[in-house]
């Protein structure tokens, strides 16, 4: 693919200071570059950094040192606010555990980060409903959270990602919570979502989730353990 | 910018929270509650109580002077002033003959007597004895009949004027004038019903009082009564000139020499709204005194909520900062919301102050002016603006990766 870089990281450190002397270090010198209509997975075990990284790449979090580009501007040390306007206009989160507001339906939930990107009513209005539309639940618009089953609860989600059209779709475990079954519904989703021209990352310690990806990042001990595309990985394995 | 439109949303979101938990909120605003009516219902006490003063004050007319032994607001050493000599009828004449700055003067005694009519009795009626000059003296409005002339006054003839309450309480049904009452056993033709005057002072006023001339007065109930000259400025003059002018001439009636003190005192109406004024003021001090405290209790209350309810929404917090919501946003919308508890606590309290003070109308007089309306409206607001801003801060400084973590 000859996309540009979306995302730029170079030698990224992340420690927590645990009080006292003591530093613990989540990432200590992550270099990583991924590119439009990339469809990347993040994999490792817990502790190793990968949420940390997930972050960082989501501009929820600002690393200690190093550089942090997101299309070729320099996130590392922006404010809360610049972070947010990052946030709200370039990245789409799926989460797993869906973190819909359950008071609101899941129109009003889809409207939100249009509402904090400041469009007007009419306009939201439409943009939501495509956007439900999109991941097959314009009939459900209405429906609160708890009226929704766990794979349309994730359907929601996912627009509510995609609403603002980001740059990076960025899911932490979208299956996580969803039986095998909407789970798979929801990767055909980002399959299609892929296929379309968007940026996926995907947080997972699923392997078979992660086979989805055309691109593994593995993360151990706050390093980058191994970068490969999927189909090299086939390539290796076959030749093994 | 979208300001309007962040409003709109903080309104939306502070409207759901609230409906969340509506025995919560109700709870909540009590204070708010309590707060805005002690000021509300106070206020109205306060505008009530000072119009109805002000109506009943201008009864005195304010440009009457009333000479007396003793002063209306007190100040003086009553010990003194008790053994001040008494004031005299004739002095009136002396002073009308002497006065360029005075239209009328005209004295009155008063005594409490029964008056019947009939089988119909007002018992205790204040009886007053006067001069024909009464009426213009004293600025009192007839409505029916006419006040007695000089002959009937200078002759003592047995005549007299009542009041609108006396007229209602002897006359229910039959026309008072040309019927004949009697006034402490003493039979008196109705000659005119003055006109009602109502009010705080409806006592006091020529409501509940029967008129008579002077000279009957005192022969049928004697001279020892406290004098009161009423004296009328002239529509021209100025009320402090004709002050001096009529505390010259009592001067000179009394025999005072250059360095003595007056004997007497000159009371006008101004001195009662003055004095009143004072009072209502500290009446006020002490009640906003008390209404601010129980306001402050009342946002410690809300302060207190909206901490549990930032709490309570840490996750939602989280959802909203993850999705790009700034912490201008955040610190708004629960701005929004503790101003919104605090809005609706000081509706209740309003409407609450309101029905009371229909309530408390029957014994005292009561007015809701709408100043009173907006000020305890911006009240509530303000309260609600100022306690929601520490749990709005620590909303809006939230971590979003804790938050969402948050379980």
């Amino acid at each position: 693919m000859n996309n540009s870089v979306v995302i730029n990281l170079q030698q990224i450190v992340k420690s927590y200071d645990m009080g006292g002397a003591e530093e613990v270090h989540a990432l200590r010198g992550v270099s990583l570059q991924i590119h439009q209509n990339e469809y990347v997975a993040i994999m490792g075990p817990s502790g190793s950094g990968k949420s940390t990284l997930m972050n960082i790449i989501g501009c929820l979090d600002t690393p200690t040192s190093g550089l942090y580009e997101f299309e070729g501007i320099n996130v590392s040390d922006m404010n809360d606010n610049e972070l947010a306007k990052v946030r709200n206009k370039k990245i789409g989160f799926v989460f797993q555990t869906f973190n819909l507001l359950a008071r609101s339906n899941a129109l009003h939930n889809v409207e939100l980060p249009l509402i904090y990107g400041g469009i007007a009513s009419a306009e939201r209005k439409k943009l939501a409903t495509e956007a439900l539309e999109h991941v097959g639940l314009g009939e459900r618009k209405t429906h609160k959270p708890n009226e929704l089953s766990g794979g349309q609860r994730q359907r929601v989600a996912v627009a509510r990602a995609l609403v603002n059209k980001p740059s990076i779709l960025l899911a932490d475990e979208p299956t996580g919570n969803l039986d095998s079954k909407t789970g798979d519904e929801i990767m055909g989703l980002f399959e299609e979502l892929h296929s379309k021209g968007n940026t996926i990352i995907l947080v997972t310690h699923e392997e078979a989730i992660a086979e989805h990806a055309h691109r593994i990042i593995r993360v151990r001990d706050g390093l980058v353990a191994s970068d490969e595309t999927v189909e090299r990985r086939k390539l290796t394995t076959e030749m093994a | 910018m979208h300001f309007m439109k962040e409003v709109f949303e903080g309104l939306t979101i502070a409207f759901r929270a609230i409906r969340a938990n509506v025995m919560r909120s109700v709870l909540t605003t009590l204070g708010i509650v309590i707060g805005i009516t002690a000021v509300a219902l106070m206020a109205t006490a306060i505008e009530g109580v000072t119009r109805a003063f002000d109506k009943s004050a201008s009864a005195f007319g304010s440009k009457v002077l009333y000479v007396q032994k003793f002063s209306w607001v007190g100040g003086d050493d009553w010990w003194k002033t008790r053994n001040r000599k008494e004031m005299k009828i004739d002095y009136a004449n002396y002073i009308t003959r002497q006065a360029t700055l005075l239209d009328a003067v005209a004295p009155d005694v008063t005594t409490g007597k029964d008056a019947r009519f009939e089988s119909r009795i007002m018992l205790n009626a204040f009886v007053t004895g006067t001069t024909w000059q009464y009426q213009e003296a004293s600025g009192t409005t007839i409505q029916d009949g006419r006040f007695f002339s000089q002959e009937e006054s200078d002759g003592g003839r047995p005549v007299c004027c009542i009041g609108a309450n006396v007229a209602e309480t002897l006359f229910p049904a039959v026309d008072p004038i040309g019927q004949t009452i009697k006034v402490g056993g003493y039979p008196y033709k109705v000659l005119a019903v003055f006109e009602k005057q109502g009010g705080l002072f409806g006592q006091f006023t020529s409501d509940n009082r029967i008129y008579i001339p002077v000279n009957s007065f005192e022969t049928q109930f004697g001279s020892h009564h406290d004098v009161t000259l009423n004296a009328r400025v002239a529509n021209n003059a100025d009320l402090d000139d004709a002050r001096e002018e009529l505390r010259g001439i009592m001067r000179k009636i009394r025999g005072l020499h250059a360095g003595q003190e007056d004997d007497f005192n000159i009371n006008q109406s101004d001195l009662l709204t003055n004095t009143f004024a004072q009072l209502t003021g500290v009446i006020f001090m002490v009640g906003l005194a008390i209404t601010l405290l129980s306001l402050f209790v009342g946002g410690i209350g809300i302060m207190n909520i909206m901490f549990v309810s930032v709490t309570e929404r840490t996750r939602e917090i989280g959802i909203r900062k993850a999705i790009g919501a700034p912490r201008r946003t955040i610190l708004f919308q629960f701005l929004v919301e503790a101003a919104m508890l605090c809005l609706i606590g000081g509706i209740i309290g309003l409407v609450l102050s309101y029905v009371l003070s229909l309530i408390i109308n029957q014994i005292i007089p009561t007015a809701m002016p709408l100043g009173i309306v907006v000020i305890s409206l911006f009240l509530s607001l303000f309260v609600g603006v100022v306690s929601g801003f520490l749990p709005a801060w620590k909303a809006s400084k939230m971590d979003p990766i804790d938050a969402l973590r948050y379980e």
